[in-house]
């Protein structure tokens, strides 16, 4: 007699971190062969746009300068969103805070140009910080309070954000000297980030912050909090933690991490505020943040790689006419991949006789009535 | 009086777009799944039923490509989501910027360009016999586009389906209780496949009429953010469709009351107006979760995969 099979998935009880790694990887790869069909569609050659891309990103020593500019970002906005993934709170608004931090920083550069150079500095630091951080915590605060849909509110925050800062570069803060053009005045030169080895100094931050919140969030009590409020915010509340005080305060270290990237954008990368300053990093940041898996170090790598992916991009746009959107529609297609990937992660897979299917049932609901 | 009934009746269609994408989310999110990708699908919409309205001048053809497109966002979705269980929220947001790459990709030729005239004809206002003729109602509600007219039958089907029809009771328990749905003999994963296609076809139309009807041109991100406000256009309607129709001509209200404002001679930075909408919906949020009662509560089984095994 010929036994019907099936395969089914089962949950593994513990997934090994290499197999992990590797089937990610295996993902990624995934990602790259469809990616190549959709440039054969362009009539393009894979091979050589992936070899172009990797030149356009890392071919000479301005190129790879280059990249690390646009790895600073995307960086540090990670590291914040991932602060509030891990709790399970969907901060969308990177965005928002971003531009508020941008904004804050500007007002200092803008309004208070002649302090000293590393007065000034810190306080567009700290104002960004702060303002990122203030814009982060009306959802969470609504949030704590209510269980509004932080989704939404943190997302209908960065129309507000960047309407604002639209609002400012067009009316009051706009340049007279400027003829017409809507633009902001440029910074001093006291209001600029200094280069450290030729990037602005942005790097250096980026690395500390790594390094400071992968202990936070692993070896600090209220990290540890914000995780369990992750994993369950029921086993959160029987452990006594203050649910509500670790929500605001994760949320505003996410957004004032947010705000941090706007002043180093506004300071060192544009040297003046305009509506171009987020750059779209607020989105791009949860996808470096999820592929990372919320883990510091490794959002790190992950960044570093996206922003080659972006610059490589941009790269062969002026080589092969291929337009932005291209890349685009790249960072999704890899995305998909690995979140697709994350169930071979979690579950395996094995052959059953169907009739043992039948009888492995019966047994469960077996078990269920005692 | 005359300017107030145009006002409505140009809110009921700055509302449409809305519309759709709201009553697609609720069928979506009814089956359990919390698709963020609404933006996206619209975007796919947009640009499809543009790019086949343009090169057919055909309406049906168009509208119908529209929510291939849309549906096959969704799908993607649905295999991630439901087949795989990967996480709703962050596949949703993936969604949405695949989707708008995708739409300015496929548009990047089309942009600029103006719907073609056969469409516009077959989507001028026309006034329904009797009714148009009821004073106010009439030229608010029943002298409009063809497409108004699809909003209003879908939100009714849709209501009737939900809560009339033992499909509609079935889909309501999967996404309460995909468990007992399941012991109870409901396919839960069919289910969910069909609504979330469905969903994602909706969206995509509301997409679409954007770009032939309410434009009527393809432009760079065409949606403007319209998708986010009509997630939060479904928890404001509580997942009812009758409900929706109000939510969606209301939000279409604010999205033009800009216009109107600076018409009356009313200094107010531009700036600000657009603010509107945004401000308008996270009030709306924070109310609805302030007074939170049974009914208003999303279905229980949102935004978590079934896994039988699990169960």
């Amino acid at each position: 007699m010929i036994m019907p099979m099936t395969i089914r998935a089962i949950k593994k009880s513990e997934p090994g971190r290499v197999k992990a790694a590797f089937i990610r990887i295996c993902a990624i790869i995934l990602a790259l062969i469809a990616s190549s069909l959709f440039i054969l569609l362009l009539d393009l050659n894979p091979a050589d746009v992936y070899m172009k891309m990797v030149q356009g990103a890392f071919g000479t020593a301005y190129r790879t300068r280059e990249t690390i500019v646009k790895a600073i970002p995307l960086v540090i906005a990670s590291l914040g969103i991932g602060i509030a993934f891990r709790m399970q709170f969907w901060n969308i608004g990177g965005e928002g805070q971003i531009a508020m931090g941008a904004f804050a920083a500007s007002f200092f550069a803008l309004y208070m140009s002649d302090l000293p150079r590393p007065v000034l500095l810190f306080l567009m630091v700290l104002a960004g910080m702060i303002a990122g951080g203030l814009w982060a915590l009306i959802p969470a605060f609504f949030k704590a309070q209510w269980g509004t849909n932080e989704n939404i509110v943190t997302l209908m925050m960065n129309y507000i954000g960047l309407k604002w800062v639209t609002y400012l570069q067009y009316g009051p803060w706009r340049d007279p000297k400027s003829l017409g053009f809507p633009k902001i005045a440029n910074f001093t030169d006291n209001a600029i980030l200094p280069k450290l080895f030729g990037v602005h100094i942005g790097w250096v931050f980026a690395l500390l912050l790594v390094v400071v919140v992968y202990i936070f969030m692993n070896h600090t009590k209220k990290g540890y909090e914000i995780a369990v409020i992750g994993e369950s915010i029921n086993t959160a509340r029987y452990a006594g933690v203050n649910i509500k005080k670790t929500i605001l305060i994760a949320i505003m270290l996410s957004g004032g991490l947010c705000g941090l990237v706007g002043m180093i954008q506004a300071s060192a990368v544009n040297n003046t505020l305009s509506v171009e300053i987020t750059g779209g990093v607020g989105y791009t940041a949860i996808i470096t943040a999820w592929l990372a898996s919320l883990s510091a170090p490794v959002i790190l790598l992950v960044s570093v790689l996206f922003a080659a992916l972006l610059e490589g991009g941009s790269y062969i746009q002026t080589v092969f006419g291929i337009p932005q959107a291209a890349a685009e529609i790249l960072q999704g297609l890899i995305l998909f991949f690995v979140l697709g990937s994350e169930f071979f992660v979690r579950y395996k897979f094995i052959l059953v006789k169907k009739h043992q299917m039948a009888d492995r049932h019966k047994i469960t609901v077996g078990e269920e009535v005692h | 009086m005359d300017a107030l009934i145009s006002f409505l009746a140009a809110a009921i269609v700055a509302g449409t777009p809305l519309l759709f994408a709201t009553l697609g989310e609720i069928i979506t999110e009814r089956a359990g799944n919390l698709n963020l990708g609404v933006e996206g699908m619209m975007l796919m919409g947009a640009v499809m039923g543009f790019m086949v309205g343009l090169s057919t001048g055909n309406a049906a053809l168009a509208l119908l490509s529209a929510m291939i497109a849309g549906a096959c966002g969704a799908l993607i979705f649905a295999f991630l989501t439901i087949t795989l269980r990967a996480n709703q929220v962050v596949t949703g947001l993936t969604l949405t910027i695949f989707g708008s790459g995708f739409s300015d990709f496929i548009g990047q030729d089309l942009v600029g360009k103006i719907a073609p005239e056969g469409l516009r004809l077959f989507f001028r206002p026309y006034s329904i016999p009797v009714l148009g003729n009821i004073p106010f109602i009439g030229p608010v509600l029943f002298r409009q586009d063809a497409f108004v007219y699809l909003g209003y039958a879908t939100s009714i089907l849709l209501g009737v389906y939900l809560y009339k029809t033992s499909w509609g009771m079935n889909l309501r328990a999967v996404g309460e209780n995909p468990g007992a749905a399941d012991a109870a003999g409901v396919n839960v994963t069919l289910y969910k496949y069909v609504h979330t296609l469905l969903g994602g076809a909706l969206c995509g139309l509301g997409g679409a009429y954007l770009s032939l009807v309410y434009v009527p041109a393809l432009q760079e991100g065409v949606t403007a953010g319209r998708g986010w406000i009509a997630v939060a256009l479904v928890i404001f309607a509580t997942w009812n469709p009758y409900k929706a129709l109000f939510g969606a001509y209301l939000f279409g209200g604010l999205d033009i009351i800009g216009f109107r404002i600076q018409g009356l001679g009313i200094n107010v930075s531009q700036y600000f107006i657009d603010m509107l909408p945004y401000l308008v919906t996270i009030t709306v949020l924070v109310v609805v979760s302030m007074r939170k009662s049974k009914e208003k509560a999303p279905p229980k089984g949102l935004g978590n995969a079934y896994f039988r095994e699990e169960r």
